[in-house]
Parts: structure tokens; C-alpha cells; sequence
């Protein structure tokens, strides 16, 4: 289509079409609506923060007197707020309280001491007052454990058990402390929570692993040992909705409460954009609704929350300051004295940059944990929807731990200890599953599940097979301890004792306390045993110096001297020294050699490393290869070519400045054994040259020749059109400068000042 | 400390494998101690959160009832199942066993959900 039909149909422009084409603009984004709810922070029927107490009761809570408190209002009024510092709390002027919460001079035992009596409507003024750096700075000093942790989504397409432990391995190998899983077919979920046991004990010991199904299953999942903890017990910030959800907050109290009698830990769900969704918002912001379920939550007695948005985070992303709203309520709650389970759990976004801004923050800052479900397996796998961080991101997150020095919770593992823990846990979970009568797995299955990237790489399973081993195991009342006992009559005595000291440790009941989670010693970590003691600058939490090489040492860092073994692997027995510079026709046998005589030679000058540590160019081809075009080009345009090695420069300029002063035509070529080229002549300042090719690893074969046949020309006298640098739109400097500088390291081990040039053989280059 | 010890009064640190393979361990074996909740519930009330005290001590309570007991217990809670006078009478029924936590939650719930209309 022409500009002009382009214009004529009412298009826009190119450069707005190529906008609209971006990534981003798949993503919805709503005109901010406070009668849908569709606002973050600050909606004009957000009630005014207030409180009146009378003979120890509460009459009045954020403009609502006590006879017209829905459910919430009175669950909170009577079991949420510390009346003791009620009165100070809600007279301290929101800016100050902010300021406050902010300061690292003010502790964080003060900000929860004033918090735990302010109303939802006060606490969400506060934090609607935040800028985002200072939700950062709150965030470190507010975070109830000092170390942070990560949690995973294990879960597959077809609940197959095999890949489930495997994945669990990998994940609890990664560093993550709780894996959470859940299933396609409700029927599954036993069956989940047995391979995820399994899997994870293989990886490392301590991992907590919930199985997020229905409650009444969930309890019983746990209620035998097979999962250790839950957080899908849903809270809602109005009435209406969380009727429509089936509860009420003394249901979920009483919950609460069932789940500890069982010696589980629990935290509870919630997050912006439920009451949207369900049409329920009551004209309130994100905000408030959601400061109503964090002051619940406390109320209740639950040690945590997961919040963030959960399910609902692309709604609070969709209208203005979403994600700063999000951000607070995970702030909120550890104002609260609970544990953050901090969201990021839900992919919020198309675009890449949007996913990384939406978490970004939150992981600088630290969380108890960073994620309440990273997908430690592929976004197609990921049987909550693709999280915002899946495994195609692991990776990055990885690299982004490392570039800022943070402690993300993960670390790196290398490649045969995943297949060594995956191998290791689909056979334990082969074993028990054979052994206890549940179903039997062939080999080919089991190889399948060790090497899967996901489980499309599985082929055709028997998925009916997992229906009913989960019925067997539900049927047949399995426990932990025959899962204990099945390891060890299998021959998997180290798994069966893990498993069994984590039961028995978590009969201490150590871990029911805020925050909790057990480290791979299975010492409890939490706001008891690891308080969060930041107060600025040099305090807080920072990584020993045992985990910071842990962040540091991704799989990808190179040093010199890995890049001398790979530049080992292309040496090949071309390039010997045929003599010192001068050994050519008619011309001394001696250092500092006189030029050549032909008019027609062209000198090529290769830096001091070339035919010793470095044979291989950043475009790939070999340093001989190169040289072979370069000769073909010269020879093409009927001029002959020397090759001599400089050993006194690693300065490409300088190589072929002097090259060219060796050649008889004046014109010589310089070559880094990176593959950087230019040509030179003998007349010029050392830093002019008349081509140059900068962007060695875009450098083909025929562009060396083409370089060689210019060198010609400039030899035979002509003006040639000089070539163009192949530019293109790929990150060259972030693929290649870590690999310039150690072969540049390894050009400046060769140097030694004031020793001669030396010819190299033309065997092999012709 | 005195050694911690599970529900059915076995130490903790007879949790071995070897009591394993001796077919020794129960599920009662497994279940946490409402003294073990006790003591932290007052670890919880130390570390500023009373409201956490109060869930475990409700949830000492609860290691005396049944799985099914306490699911049943949950589902009556539940919006439009009972009458407040059932939930009254689920109070007392709590009361008398010597529940009195849980008690008190059910019968808040019964004031409460009559007056909101989340009774049955």
C-alpha cells in the first residue's frame, strides 16, 4: 500500500502503525471508573478513616457506626485492631505516619506497633501517599523475615507424576523453599502432592509443598502429611463477594484455625481486581478493598498473606498507579505484622518490559517471598495460568539477581546436578509409586521425564493411569509415612529420611510463627527466629559472602582463561613462524626488517596472540579462514600478500600502520585475531585508516575478501568504494565485550615491547 | 524445654526410620500437640500479634475433634447453612466438650450472620 492510499483510508502514519504493532498494545488498559471499582489508590467514595470507642468497643470504624458493619466491618472491628493505640494511630496525620513508615530511623517494631491500630481506610491513605522508591525503602525495613525466599509453581498439563518430581527437584535445586502445585483434574491432586514430596526431597531438603485444590481436600491433603502448607483461602474486600465465594470470615477463621490443629502452615489470598471481576466493587478502590482483607487477615490470626494482585493483578495493571497499588498491598501486610507472599504470580502483561517493571521493584527491595508462585515450569505448563516469571525467565531473573547484587532466592545449578536430581527423582517417584500398588511407569516414560523441557516432550501418557493412583492414594488413606516407607524399601533411604525429619520437625510447630519457612538445614527462619533488623544503610539482611558467589556465579560468567581452553579447541598447526619480517626476497635476515620491494605487496599484520592463544574470530570463522579471504582478495585483484605477526602492539592501528610501512606498496592490513580489520597506509597517523571493519562478529568471509581486493586497489593506486559495516539491531556489544576483553587479555600476555615482527608461513591459507 | 512430643504423646525424637520399618508410626504420630500450640501462641503474643496467639489457641482446641468433625464444623460456617439457632446450639455443644474458643467464634457468628442474613 502507497503513503499515499495509507493517508487516504485515514491510517496513521508508519511510525504510529509500527507502534501499534508493538507487543504492549495487546495488553487492555481502562479508563479509570470508580463506579466499576476500576481505580487503584483513591476513589471519591472511599470512606474517610475514623474510629470511635466506647467502653472498650468499637461504635464507629472508617465512617460506618456499628449497627449498619457488614461481616467484614465486624470481624475486624472486633478482632483486628489494637485499641491501645487506636487513638494515636488514627490522630497521627497521614503524612507523618508515612514519613514514618519510610525513615529507617523509625523501627519497624514502631510502624507495626501503630499500624495494628489504624483502620483499613487510614492504612490505605498512608500508602496511597508513596512514591515507589519509598515503597522500596519501606518494603526492606517493613519485610518480616530478614532473608528473603522464593516460592514455585510445579504443575504440568498432565498431572504426570514423573515430571512432577523431576520438576520438583529442579525447582527445590533453584533455591525456591515452596513449591506449590495444583492440577488440571481436581481427581489428581493426591497424586501431585505425592510426586511434588517426592521430587522435592530429591533437590533439597526443607521444601514446603502445598497442593492448592478445594479446601475440604486441601485439609486432608495435609491432615496426612503429604502437603505442608496452604495459602489459596480466598478473602474478599466486600460482603457480596465474599458471600458469592462461599465463606464468611468466620468460616475462613475457623479454617484458619483447622489447618494449625493440623500443624500446617496458612496463609490466606487476596489481591485487587477479585471484587472488579465478580462486579462486587462497591465503587471502592483497589486499595481500600484490599486494605479491608489485610486487616481481616490479622484479624483472623493467620501468619500471612498472599496479595499483589494474584489472579487479578492485570486488572489493577490496566488503570493508573496499578502497579504501585500493588506494591502496597504486599507493604500492607507486612505492616501488619504477617508474612508477604508477594504476588507477581499472574503474567500482567504481553510486554516484556511491563512484566519486568511490574516485579522489578519488589525483588530489590526483598519479600519474604518475591513470588507467590514463580513458573519454575514452562508458561504452557503452568497449571495457575503463566505466572508473571516463568521458566523461559529463570535466567534472566538469574542475571538480574547478579546485576544488582540482590538475593532473589535462587541461585545457579549446573547442568549435571539438574539432570542428575531430575534422574534422581523420577526414579524415587517410580519406585513409590510401584511399590505402594499405584501404577507402574516404563523406562522410556521415565527418560522422557528426566529430559523434558515440559510435557509436550512426554508423548502420549496414560493419564488415566494418574486418576487412579490419586484415587488409590486418596482411597487407601496413603499417608507420609508409607511415602517414607515406600522410599526406603525402594533403596531410598537418604529421601525417606528427609521427608521423615521435616514431619518431625514440623511437630515443634516453628514454622505455624509469621513468616516461616525451613532453610536446608531445617532450621526455622522466620519474623521469630530471623527478624528483619534493617534500619539503613549497612543493616538489614545481605547475602554472606558463601551466597553472594552463589548470585555471582551464573553459568554464563566467562573468565580469561575459559576463553584460552575454547580458543585451544579451533588451534591448528598453520601459521608457524617462517622468520623474522625480513626474510624475503632480497632483504636481511634481522629485526626491524626493511619493507618489501614489490609495489604490488600488500602487507597483512595480525596482532601478537594470532598463531599462539587465539585462532578464532568473534564472527566464528577461524583466524586462517580470515586471512585465506584476505589473500584471495589481494590475489583477485592481481597483488600478492605477506602475513607478518606484531609483537610489540595489541593497538590495531598501530599493527597496520606498521604493516603497511613493511609493505613495497605502501598499503598494508591490519587484523586483531578478534577479527577487527582495517586498512593502512605507511603515510598516515597511526589512528586514520582508510577502512575499517569495527563490528567483528558481523564480519562474513566475502567482506574479508571484499576488504582484501580494496587493499588492492589502494595498493595499484585507485579509489575503491569503501564497504559498509554490516550494522544490525542485536545487543553486539552485550553478546561480545566480555569476550573482547579476555581476548584482549590474552593479545597483552603476548606483547613484549621492542621485540621484532615476525612472517608467519602462507601454508594452508592459499 | 521439656522434649516436644506428638498428639498421640510419642517424643519427637522417636520418629526414626528405624520406628518406621518397625510399623511403629501413626498418623497420631504425626499430629502436632495442643501444648506445642500453646507455647506458640505465647512466642506469637510476644512477637506483637495476639490475634495469631488466639488462632493457635483455637486450633489446641481443635487437635481433640475429628478430620471430619472439624470439616463438618467448617461447612456449617459457611453462608446459608444453618439457622442461628443451630450455630447457637453448635456453640454450646463446643462449650460443653471444653472448646471455648471455638465456641465463641460460632456463637459471634450466630449474632452476626442473623443480622447480616447469612444464616440459613
Amino acid at each position: 500500500m502507497t503513503a499515499e492510499t495509507n493517508a487516504a483510508a485515514g491510517r496513521p502514519v508508519g511510525r504510529v502503525r509500527f507502534m501499534d504493532a508493538q507487543r504492549v498494545n495487546l495488553d487492555g488498559f481502562a479508563v479509570e471508573d470508580a463506579d466499576l471499582g476500576l481505580v487503584a489508590m483513591r476513589s471519591p467514595y472511599d470512606p474517610g478513616p475514623s474510629l470511635v470507642i466506647r467502653d472498650g468497643r468499637v461504635t464507629e470504624m472508617d465512617g460506618v457506626p456499628e449497627d449498619r458493619f457488614d461481616s467484614i466491618d465486624a470481624y475486624i472491628a472486633r478482632h483486628g485492631l489494637d485499641l491501645s493505640v487506636a487513638q494515636e494511630a488514627m490522630s497521627l496525620p497521614d503524612v507523618e505516619f508515612a514519613r514514618r513508615l519510610v525513615s529507617p530511623d523509625v523501627p519497624r517494631s514502631e510502624i507495626v506497633r501503630l499500624s495494628a491500630g489504624a483502620t483499613p481506610a487510614k492504612l490505605a491513605r498512608v500508602l496511597a501517599l508513596l512514591r515507589p522508591a519509598e515503597l522500596c525503602q519501606a518494603m526492606t525495613k517493613m519485610r518480616a523475615r530478614r532473608t528473603p525466599s522464593n516460592q514455585a509453581h510445579v504443575t504440568n498439563r498432565l498431572d504426570d507424576p514423573l515430571l512432577l518430581a523431576a520438576d520438583s527437584a529442579t525447582a527445590a535445586a533453584f533455591g525456591f523453599r515452596e513449591i506449590e502445585t495444583t492440577v488440571p483434574v481436581l481427581a489428581d491432586a493426591p497424586s501431585n502432592a505425592v510426586a511434588c514430596l517426592v521430587g522435592a526431597a530429591a533437590g533439597a531438603q526443607g521444601v514446603l509443598i502445598q497442593c492448592s485444590v478445594e479446601e475440604a481436600l486441601e485439609l486432608e491433603l495435609g491432615m496426612r502429611g503429604l502437603t505442608s502448607y496452604a495459602e489459596t483461602v480466598s478473602l474478599y474486600g466486600t460482603e457480596q463477594v465474599f458471600t458469592d465465594g462461599d465463606d464468611t470470615p468466620w468460616s475462613k477463621a475457623f479454617l484458619t484455625s483447622a489447618y494449625a490443629s493440623r500443624g500446617m502452615k496458612m496463609r490466606v489470598s487476596s489481591g485487587a481486581g477479585a471484587e472488579v471481576l465478580m462486579a462486587g466493587a462497591e465503587r471502592k478502590s483497589m486499595l481500600y478493598l484490599e486494605s479491608r482483607c489485610v486487616a481481616l487477615a490479622r484479624a483472623m490470626g493467620t501468619q500471612g498473606v498472599q496479595n499483589g494482585g494474584i489472579d487479578g493483578a492485570s486488572v489493577a495493571a490496566a488503570v493508573p498507579s496499578g502497579l504501585r497499588e500493588l506494591m502496597s498491598e504486599n507493604l500492607m501486610a507486612m505492616m501488619r505484622n504477617l508474612e508477604s507472599c508477594s504476588g507477581n504470580d499472574a503474567l500482567m502483561s504481553e510486554s516484556d518490559m511491563r512484566r519486568t517493571s511490574r516485579t522489578l521493584p519488589i525483588v530489590l527491595a526483598g519479600s519474604d517471598f518475591m513470588f507467590s508462585g514463580f513458573g519454575s515450569i514452562q508458561r504452557y505448563d503452568n497449571m495457575f495460568g503463566p505466572s508473571n516469571f516463568n521458566a523461559e525467565d529463570i535466567d534472566d531473573f538469574l542475571a538480574m539477581q547478579r546485576d544488582w547484587g540482590v538475593d532473589g532466592g535462587l541461585r545457579t545449578v549446573t547442568a549435571d546436578r539438574i539432570a542428575r536430581l531430575r534422574r534422581e527423582a523420577a526414579q524415587m517417584c517410580r519406585a513409590v509409586y510401584q511399590h505402594l500398588g499405584l501404577a507402574d511407569f516404563t523406562d522410556d516414560h521415565l527418560e522422557r521425564a528426566v529430559d523434558a523441557a515440559g510435557s509436550k516432550d512426554l508423548g502420549e501418557t496414560d493419564t488415566l493411569a494418574v486418576v487412579s493412583a490419586a484415587q488409590a492414594i486418596r482411597d487407601g488413606g496413603i499417608t507420609v509415612v508409607d511415602v517414607v516407607a515406600a522410599l526406603d524399601e525402594t533403596g531410598y533411604e537418604a529421601a525417606a529420611e528427609r521427608i521423615l525429619a521435616m514431619t518431625a520437625q514440623r511437630l515443634a510447630g516453628d514454622y505455624l510463627q509469621t513468616s516461616a519457612i525451613f532453610d536446608e538445614q531445617l532450621r526455622v527462619l522466620s519474623l521469630v527466629t530471623d527478624p528483619n533488623d534493617y534500619a539503613g544503610p549497612g543493616t538489614g539482611f545481605e547475602p554472606g559472602p558463601e551466597r553472594q558467589a552463589e548470585i555471582d556465579a551464573i553459568r554464563q560468567a566467562r573468565g580469561v582463561e575459559d576463553l584460552r581452553a575454547e580458543q585451544a579447541t579451533s588451534a591448528v598447526p598453520l601459521l608457524a613462524v617462517a622468520g623474522p619480517s625480513g626474510n624475503g626476497a632480497g632483504r636481511k635476515a634481522a629485526p626491524g626488517a626493511a619493507p618489501g620491494q614489490d609495489p604490488r605487496e600488500v602487507v597483512i599484520g595480525v596482532s601478537p596472540a594470532v598463531g599462539r592463544d587465539v585462532w578464532r574470530c568473534l564472527s566464528g570463522l577461524t583466524v586462517p579462514e580470515v586471512l585465506a579471504e584476505l589473500l584471495a582478495g589481494l590475489e583477485e585483484e592481481g597483488c600478492t600478500g605477506r602475513v607478518v605477526r606484531f609483537n610489540d602492539t595489541v593497538d590495531l592501528g598501530r599493527i597496520g600502520l606498521a604493516a603497511a610501512r613493511l609493505a613495497g606498496s605502501g598499503i598494508g592490513i591490519g587484523l586483531q585475531g578478534k577479527g577487527t580489520a582495517l586498512i593502512h597506509r605507511r603515510d598516515l597517523a597511526p589512528l586514520a585508516n582508510l577502512e575499517l571493519y569495527s563490528v567483528a562478529p558481523a564480519v562474513t568471509p566475502e567482506l574479508y575478501r571484499l576488504l582484501g581486493a580494496n587493499a588492492a586497489r589502494h595498493a595499484k593506486g585507485g579509489t575503491p568504494d569503501p564497504v559498509r559495516n554490516p550494522y544490525n539491531d542485536e545487543a553486539i556489544e552485550a553478546r561480545y565485550h566480555t569476550t573482547v576483553i579476555a581476548l584482549m587479555a590474552l593479545e597483552r600476555a603476548w606483547v613484549k615491547p621492542g621485540a621484532p615482527p615476525e612472517e608467519l608461513s602462507l601454508e594452508g591459507l592459499r | 524445654m521439656t522434649e516436644v512430643r506428638a498428639l498421640s504423646g510419642k517424643p519427637v525424637g522417636e520418629l526414626t526410620l528405624e520406628a518406621v520399618r518397625r510399623g511403629e508410626i501413626g498418623l497420631e504420630d504425626l499430629r502436632i500437640d495442643p501444648q506445642t500450640l500453646e507455647r506458640q501462641a505465647g512466642i506469637a503474643e510476644q512477637h506483637e500479634n495476639p490475634q495469631l496467639a488466639e488462632n493457635l489457641r483455637r486450633a489446641a482446641e481443635l487437635t481433640r475433634l475429628g478430620d471430619e468433625e472439624v470439616l463438618a464444623i467448617y461447612d456449617t460456617l459457611r453462608p446459608g447453612r444453618a439457622t442461628p439457632a443451630e450455630l447457637t446450639a453448635l456453640a454450646d455443644s463446643l462449650g460443653g466438650r471444653g472448646l471455648p474458643r471455638c465456641a465463641a467464634l460460632v456463637a459471634e457468628a450466630a449474632e452476626v450472620y442473623a443480622r447480616r442474613g447469612l444464616s440459613a
